[in-house]
């Protein structure tokens, strides 16, 4: 039997976050995707918190995974307004079609 | 409770900030629109009143609060009055574009006072989890305002670019924050600076790299700074004065209390990382701006590579760099306002320009504009014998100290470039032929102007002095 250890969520937390990050730079399709990406980062950050927190013995880390949470829904909620704004001006979503302003 | 109470009460400024919001999101709710401009005015009158109120602690003794949370030394005074004064003018010079352009609403001068909050938080943060509250703070307000003119497709294309590259940068930001919190055992940054002098390790080192390229979005220094003349040209324009001024400033502070605090013995990993950035930022932004015709891009440009100046002097890494770089980013807040009470006063009859070429001929419709903004950019070019020149010595000599020679070579090399550009709007100002001149701007705006370009002035020598006292005062609190 293998024993699962801090290194394993580790990198299950690196994994997630190399998703997230990835997804933002290679979607080139919707920006709904870009949210979620960015949501994905968030989380793989909290699984990391909640790691260190349990190896450690230490609460703060799950305090700080609780503020992240709270934090990312504010940043969701502001995400999905601007997201709103925008496509009322442009009519669509494509991220191919945010170019509007280059040079 | 009475130590709740008497923490509370070291934190005047902030919670006086706090309340005002909320009442007055309150108050907008229920009056609507009508109320804008006195929303705006109470605002201004709370942003000035909590600087004053601050400065009378100025004689303070260091403190921490909240259980070492906030600390409030003689570097968050300096930070908080600077920021704190520059929202207010901010909002002032501000108004006139906003009511005449009629996107004015009262949640702007409210979501100013939020982000205002956020840097405070940020200048005073002493632990990790206030350091990512106040920086999110800022970051939530500053999406929304980018995109606050709603019915304009580039200022909610802004808007968006903005959200997604800065959601990016706090994801990066929060990972390596937990990389730390992992290998220091503790979010406090007097645990942190224990762990890193007890053990460079390498969770620590990848940490502060993951932090230091959150941060490096915030302040814009390439390769990070994709956003920035995108945002700058975007967002209504009293929002791109507010974007160069305050939260620059607060995120260089918060990177010089993190790096020359907790992690001041592990100046040998983060001084590289500096110095990259650094030089990148300084060339990028220098060579970019000679293409740019738009001057709020241009501003762009400009504000990347003063940063990389500023990061000059933080790479030193001594008490005399941190002076500089006070020093340094004063300066840069005071002409940067000023410039921006030109850029506000560019209306032609039909409406706000905001290309270069339509400066010219300034100084014959409006001599006196022309004569401040020609010193503001005269300034910021570095040349002597106005105040920029200083600001930019100071850096240079704290680099030469700091056994940094090629780098102050560099950086007095390049500013030889940006020379160019700053000057070529001073030319197009005073030789091109003139084009459709300028209807007469409120007055605020070439008062603000006029003010800035005289603490530019050779004259002006009091100011110096004072400055650099302050900032001497101010450095000594991390060392």
């Amino acid at each position: 039997m293998m024993e699962i250890g801090l290194v394993h969520y580790l990198a299950v937390a690196a994994i997630i976050f190399s998703t997230g990050v990835f997804g933002i730079f290679v979607n080139r399709k919707n920006v709904i995707v870009i949210l979620m990406s960015v949501e994905l980062i968030l989380l793989s950050v909290n699984i990391n918190f909640v790691a260190f927190s349990t190896h450690l013995h230490d609460l703060g880390g799950q305090i700080f995974a609780l503020f992240v949470l709270t934090v990312a829904a504010a940043e969701a909620a502001v995400g999905l307004a601007i997201l709103v704004v925008y496509f009322r001006n442009r009519g669509n979503i494509a991220v191919s079609n945010i170019n509007l302003m280059k040079g | 409770m009475t130590s709740f109470m008497s923490n509370l009460s070291s934190i005047g400024p902030e919670v006086a900030l706090t309340v005002t919001a909320l009442l007055l999101l309150v108050g907008g709710a229920m009056r609507g629109e009508r109320a804008s401009n006195l929303i705006s005015w109470i605002s201004v009158a709370v942003l000035v009143g909590a600087a004053v109120f601050g400065l009378k602690s100025a004689g303070a003794e260091p403190a921490q609060v909240f259980g070492g949370a906030l600390i409030l030394d003689k570097l968050a005074l300096f930070a908080k009055t600077a920021i704190l004064l520059s929202a207010a003018l901010v909002l002032v010079i501000g108004a006139g574009f906003l009511q005449i352009e009629k996107i004015i609403k009262y949640e702007y001068a409210i979501l100013v006072l939020l982000a205002t909050l956020g840097m405070m938080i940020m200048v005073s943060a002493n632990d990790l989890l206030t350091l990512y509250v106040g920086l999110e703070l800022q970051s939530l307000s500053l999406y929304v305002l980018a995109a606050f003119n709603r019915s304009s497709l580039r200022a909610s294309e802004a808007g968006l670019k903005y959200f997604v590259l800065g959601a990016l940068s706090s994801g990066l930001l929060l990972y390596g924050m937990s990389m730390i919190y992992g290998f220091a055992g503790t979010t406090r940054f007097a645990g942190i600076a224990d762990a890193a002098q007890l053990d460079a390790s390498m969770g620590l080192v990848v940490g502060i790299v993951f932090v230091l390229s959150g941060l490096a979005f915030k302040i814009s220094a390439v390769p990070f700074h994709m956003w920035t003349p995108d945002v700058y040209q975007g967002a209504p324009t009293p929002v791109t004065a507010f974007f160069a001024s305050a939260p620059k400033f607060a995120a260089i502070v918060l990177i010089a209390r993190l790096l020359l605090g907790p992690f001041a013995d592990m100046m040998v990993q983060w001084q590289q990382v500096l110095v990259a950035l650094s030089v990148l930022s300084m060339t990028v932004g220098y060579f970019g701006a000679i293409m740019q015709r738009n001057i709020k891009r241009l501003m762009a440009y400009s504000s990347i590579a003063n940063m990389g100046y500023a990061m000059i002097a933080l790479a030193a890494g001594s008490q005399r760099g941190l002076e500089a770089l006070l020093l340094y980013m004063g300066l840069y807040l005071i002409t940067t306002l000023g410039m921006f009470a030109c850029i506000l006063a560019m209306r032609q009859s039909e409406g706000m320009v905001e290309n270069i070429d339509d400066l010219a001929g300034l100084s014959q419709s409006r001599p006196g504009l022309a004569f401040s903004f020609s010193m503001l950019l005269w300034s910021i070019a570095g040349l002597p014998p106005l105040a920029g020149f200083f600001g930019k010595l100071y850096i240079f000599l704290a680099a030469v100290d700091g056994g940094l020679l090629w780098l102050a070579i560099y950086g007095a090399v390049l500013s030889v470039v940006g020379a160019f550009y700053y000057l070529r709007i001073v030319k197009i100002m005073w030789f091109d032929d003139p084009g459709p001149s300028f209807v007469t701007p409120a007055f605020v705006l070439p008062l603000t102007a006029g003010v800035a370009a005289f603490f530019m002035l050779p004259g002006a020598v009091w100011l110096l002095p004072a400055l650099e006292r302050w900032a001497q005062a101010a450095s000594a609190s991390l060392f």
